[in-house]
């Protein structure tokens, strides 16, 4: 087991953890979208949904349990990563033209990620802790919609527009930066790669970020 | 022309070191970057003062001894070359210069410019290297090879240990050198008796040595003077998972 240990705490082993479970994460968030797009059906199809996923609820725990655990190996290995990465650099260059060299979005995943964090402990203290207190009812579109954790608040809405905004910048370079960590980069998957991740780090993020855009700031759903 | 060069002075280790400025005039567009350098020296020893120290040697960008930073960028301003094959055409007249020497805590600064990059060679001293019997000279044609395998193997090979890639990275990691090291003999049929131990040890002193972790910023091939592509650190990512997952 000595091996295993030395491995996942290598530099490369703690990129490949953190690659793992970003990708896991972006396959996360396609049911989680897919999910969401209940509310553009209107109040009865959303809580229909929701109640239908309490009636499983073993399974949805089950389900949650694993997502934490991923969450929280990206999150632990993302600190550890960035403490590493402070403690090997030495002084600021005076003069430094990153912009010349590298991607804005490649040089501040630690900050995007960590604004990924404050929402997620946002969102789920707020929307997905109210929803665990309902049983039945047909609640649920009210809740999102509620004028103090929900998209009838303005400050909510313009929260998670940033928030889902800069999970696309996450998105721009962590879907393809993982294939590179496991060591795919060649010519002929490459593009394959850029292509699909158009869906990852575009498409998704709209896809969330057209809620708070179309039931807070446009009055949609009333 | 005339440029002003505001270039890290540091005594040794141990002092602080600050940025001093210094007026350099009657250079000519055909100078070297070193060649305005010296004359700066030149100045500063019939001044009393004590030249400016950096590193430099073959001068025609094949050593990898000359790293600083120059203006913002590793080697200064043109891609692919290295700072002795750097020319006074690419600034322009009354420019200010700054120039500083590579920063990372695995490159402490020895003096002025100079930074010590040992830990390059203790790297290499782990598995940059492969077991060949002694004897009678082999026949070089009696091993294939494929094109696309020397090829490869090549381009590792032509890194010249600068260090550029390290100086550039925002998190000071030393991938694009380990990996060029490594691909160049794991693609090889001789690099194969020592292949997994080979990956394994570089990575493990790499970690020891402070190197920082790779998050594919990709600064280290737009910066490498030798133009190596991040596809090296991808085959070494592959070499060292399957060494630790096999057997
Ligand atoms: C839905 C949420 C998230 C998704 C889908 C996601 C996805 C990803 C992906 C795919 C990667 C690339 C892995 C690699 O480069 O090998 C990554 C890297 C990273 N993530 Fe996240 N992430 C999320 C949340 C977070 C959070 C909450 C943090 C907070 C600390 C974070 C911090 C980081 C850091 C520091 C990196 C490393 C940068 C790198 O290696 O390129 N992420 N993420
Ligand atoms: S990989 Fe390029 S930048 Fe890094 S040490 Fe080798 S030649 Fe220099
Ligand atoms: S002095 Fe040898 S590469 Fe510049």
């Amino acid at each position: 087991m000595g091996w295993m240990f030395d491995f996942l705490n290598s530099s490369i082993g703690k990129k490949i953890q953190m690659a793992i479970t970003g990708v896991l994460l972006c396959l996360f968030l396609i049911i989680h979208l897919i999910g969401n797009l209940f509310l553009f059906a209107g109040p009865h199809a959303f809580n229909t949904y929701v109640e239908t996923l309490s009636a499983v609820r073993p399974i949805v725990r089950s389900i949650e349990l694993i997502l934490t655990l991923i969450f929280l190996g990206h999150i632990f290995n993302g600190i550890r990563l960035i403490i590493a990465n402070r403690q090997a650099t030495s002084v600021k260059y005076a003069v430094n033209k990153a912009r010349e060299n590298s991607t804005i979005v490649s040089r501040t995943m630690g900050i995007t990620g960590s604004v990924i964090f404050i929402f997620l402990a946002v969102h789920l203290s707020t929307i997905w802790y109210t929803f665990q207190l309902e049983h039945g009812g047909g609640k649920f579109f009210d809740i999102v919609m509620s004028n103090n954790i929900g998209f009838g608040n303005l400050i909510v809405t313009i929260f998670y527009m940033i928030a889902m905004f800069l999970l696309g910048f996450h998105l721009r370079h962590g879907f393809q930066s993982a294939f590179q960590t496991f060591g795919w980069n060649h010519t002929k998957y490459k593009s394959i790669i850029e292509v699909v991740a158009v869906f990852f780090w575009l498409i998704l993020p709209v896809g969330f970020l057209m809620i708070p855009l179309y039931f807070g700031l446009l009055g949609g759903g009333n | 022309m005339k440029v002003t060069v505001k270039i890290w002075r540091q005594k040794d280790s141990r002092s602080k070191g600050s940025f001093q400025t210094y007026p350099v005039d009657n250079i000519s567009e055909e100078m070297s970057f070193f060649e305005m350098l010296d004359m700066l020296n030149e100045s500063l020893v019939k001044q009393g003062e004590k030249p400016v120290a950096f590193d430099h040697d073959c001068r025609e960008g094949i050593c990898g001894t000359c790293g600083m930073f120059i203006n913002g960028r590793a080697h200064g301003p043109i891609s692919g070359i290295t700072t002795c094959q750097l020319h006074m055409r690419r600034f322009n007249d009354g420019d200010t210069i700054v120039v500083e020497p590579w920063r990372a805590k695995a490159f402490p600064v020895i003096q002025d410019l100079v930074v010590d990059r040992t830990s390059f060679d203790r790297i290499m001293l782990s598995g940059g290297y492969i077991s060949i019997n002694s004897g009678g000279a082999p026949d070089a044609n009696a091993i294939p090879i494929s094109k696309i395998s020397a090829d490869i193997a090549m381009d590792g090979a032509s890194c010249i240990g600068c260090g550029a890639c390290v100086a550039t990275c925002k998190n000071s990691s030393a991938m694009l050198f380990v990996s060029a090291k490594v691909s160049q003999f794991a693609v090889l049929p001789q690099g194969q008796v020592e292949r997994k131990e080979r990956v394994q040890n570089m990575v493990t002193s790499m970690d020891e040595e402070g190197f920082g972790n790779c998050t594919n910023t990709y600064a280290c091939e737009a910066e490498c003077p030798k133009e190596i592509s991040v596809a090296h650190i991808a085959r070494m990512n592959r070499e060292f998972l399957k060494a630790n997952l096999s057997g």
